[in-house]
């Protein structure tokens, strides 16, 4: 399957020099007089790269066999991350470089979205929010819960935030994956 | 889920604002006794520019008849020549002109076209109506002009009479990554488009085109020799607004362009269309020297009030029409 220039839109996966992309931004950019070209920023899924790159209308481009799917993080055994998908039980191992920064946010039981590209996993997405246990941190200075200061703080997964400087070993934390933030103290149970 | 797709996608506050503007362009060319004119949207002919789809409408004399095709005008340009011939004298109006394809922030493939002729006067007198105009329905005042060639020495540092093709390439990919190869008007177009556009600041005419693109301007010798188009575009931050020229009234040249945009599109495998001959006719009558200009109605309103969508200044977008 393929699709010309002119049908390119946002989201749509497409292969590009072999590798699977997928459309950020799409302008269809046309001067009066002269032919109409598909302007597009692209995000490389293996790579993580984002580019433009300027498109003929007419141009054909071969549609990548992408799909999102939510998957259950269960274990990680060596350079393997092992999710399942919770209606069919199916397994699938999914490689260190794959998982890439994800996975300092990956608890067991975390549900992902798992992008698959010709059915192996290429993408793992963590959800937006997690929460997490603190390890490690300094001691926190008691009734100091007004602004101003922070300090690193280890989490059950290894990850490192900044956190104010109230919060104590032990406490669960709610995470902001996308940006690396602390949000707030979690509820327990 | 979709319920609210009966409305219309410009608010009703904004197209009482198109409407006042239909009303002080019109107001304009009154004062300056020039007469609005509506010739038909449906034609037997269609454009030849290589580069705008024409649609298409089947006519049928009656229910069961074999149909006759007839195109949506992608500009009442033809039709109103036809009229210059034949003695109208200055002539304007609103259109509404179709193009095939052409949809995104700024396309959508019906859209206003106010089209103007103006009887002995050049390109460069037309400018200065053109800001008339703008500075008489929008707040804008400040008009910058600068030629085809001194923009691409200024914005690139490129001349491009003497840069060749793989300049032309190489100057493009070191701006933005371009699959396939162009001839010299297609890197120009890109290049302009890509790289040269989006620094237009405020209002700027561009003139004097690349012979090569002359559509249907006259071509002359400028001041350091170089056979130009008498034609010009405006931009206004960076979004083409109008297109002018210097009008061909040469009938031998007209068919001999025609001629080439058809050669043109069998080589690109594109529709052949049934051309305008009774232009050539009409040329060949007599057509008096005047210059005319194509001005994007919508978006001229879409800059008045800063929206970043033409669905935002139309009643009904393509996908609400």
């Amino acid at each position: 399957m393929s699709y010309s220039a002119n049908q390119l839109k946002n989201g749509l996966k497409v292969i590009i020099d072999g590798d699977p992309c997928s459309m950020q931004q799409v302008e269809f950019v046309k001067p009066g007089k002269g032919q109409a070209f598909t302007r597009v920023k692209m995000r490389n899924l293996l790579t993580g790269r984002v580019w433009e790159r300027t498109f003929k209308s007419n141009e054909s481009l071969e549609a990548a066999d992408v799909v999102e799917c939510d998957m259950e993080y269960l274990y990680r055994d060596g350079d393997m991350f092992n999710f399942m998908m919770p209606v069919t039980y199916e397994q699938y191992a999914v490689e260190e470089s794959a998982v890439g920064d994800s996975a300092k946010w990956l608890k067991d039981n975390t549900m992902c979205i798992i992008t698959l590209w010709n059915d192996r996993a290429i993408v793992v997405t963590p959800p937006n929010f997690v929460e997490l246990e603190v390890t490690e941190t300094d001691p926190g200075l008691k009734g100091d819960t007004a602004q101003g200061g922070s300090k690193p703080a280890t989490l059950s997964t290894g990850a490192v935030v900044r956190v104010p400087l109230f919060i104590e070993q032990g406490e669960l934390l709610k995470i902001d994956t996308r940006t690396g933030d602390y949000v707030s103290r979690a509820s327990k149970g | 889920m979709n319920n609210d797709l009966w409305q219309p996608s410009a608010t009703i506050q904004t197209l009482h604002k198109r409407g006042k503007m239909l009303a002080e362009i019109r107001r304009f060319f009154f004062r300056r006794e020039v007469l609005e004119v509506d010739v038909p949207v449906l034609s037997q002919a269609a454009v030849s520019d290589p580069f705008i789809d024409s649609l298409v409408v089947e006519y049928r004399h009656f229910v069961e008849d074999d149909p006759i095709s007839y195109y949506l005008q992608s500009s009442p340009e033809y039709a109103m020549k036809r009229l210059l011939a034949a003695g109208s004298g200055c002539i304007y109006q609103m259109a509404k002109v179709f193009r095939n394809g052409e949809i995104g922030h700024r396309h959508n493939p019906e859209f206003t076209m106010l089209e103007w002729y103006r009887l002995g006067l050049d390109e460069q007198q037309l400018m200065d109506e053109v800001s008339d105009l703008i500075t008489a329905v929008t707040d804008i005042k400040n008009f910058r002009r600068i030629s085809y060639r001194q923009a691409f020495v200024e914005y690139l540092g490129l001349d491009i009479v003497s840069a060749s093709d793989s300049l032309l390439a190489q100057t493009m990919r070191e701006h933005i990554e371009v699959s396939g190869d162009y001839d010299t008007d297609g890197w120009l177009n890109l290049l302009f488009s890509h790289c040269i556009e989006p620094q237009l600041k405020g209002a700027v005419f561009i003139y004097d085109y690349p012979a090569s693109q002359a559509a249907l301007a006259k071509v002359k010798i400028d001041a350091e020799g170089v056979a130009v188009a008498a034609r010009f575009e405006l931009f206004i931050d960076g979004v083409e607004l109008a297109n002018g020229y210097h009008e061909l009234t040469d009938s031998e040249e007209q068919a001999r362009r025609f001629s080439a945009d058809l050669q043109q599109r069998k080589l690109l495998k594109l529709p052949q269309r049934p051309v305008e001959s009774r232009l050539v006719t009409a040329l060949a009558q007599g057509m008096p020297e005047c210059a005319g200009v194509a001005l994007g109605f919508d978006r001229l309103l879409m800059l008045a009030l800063g929206k970043g969508h033409i669905k935002e200044v139309l009643p009904f977008d393509i996908t609400r029409a």
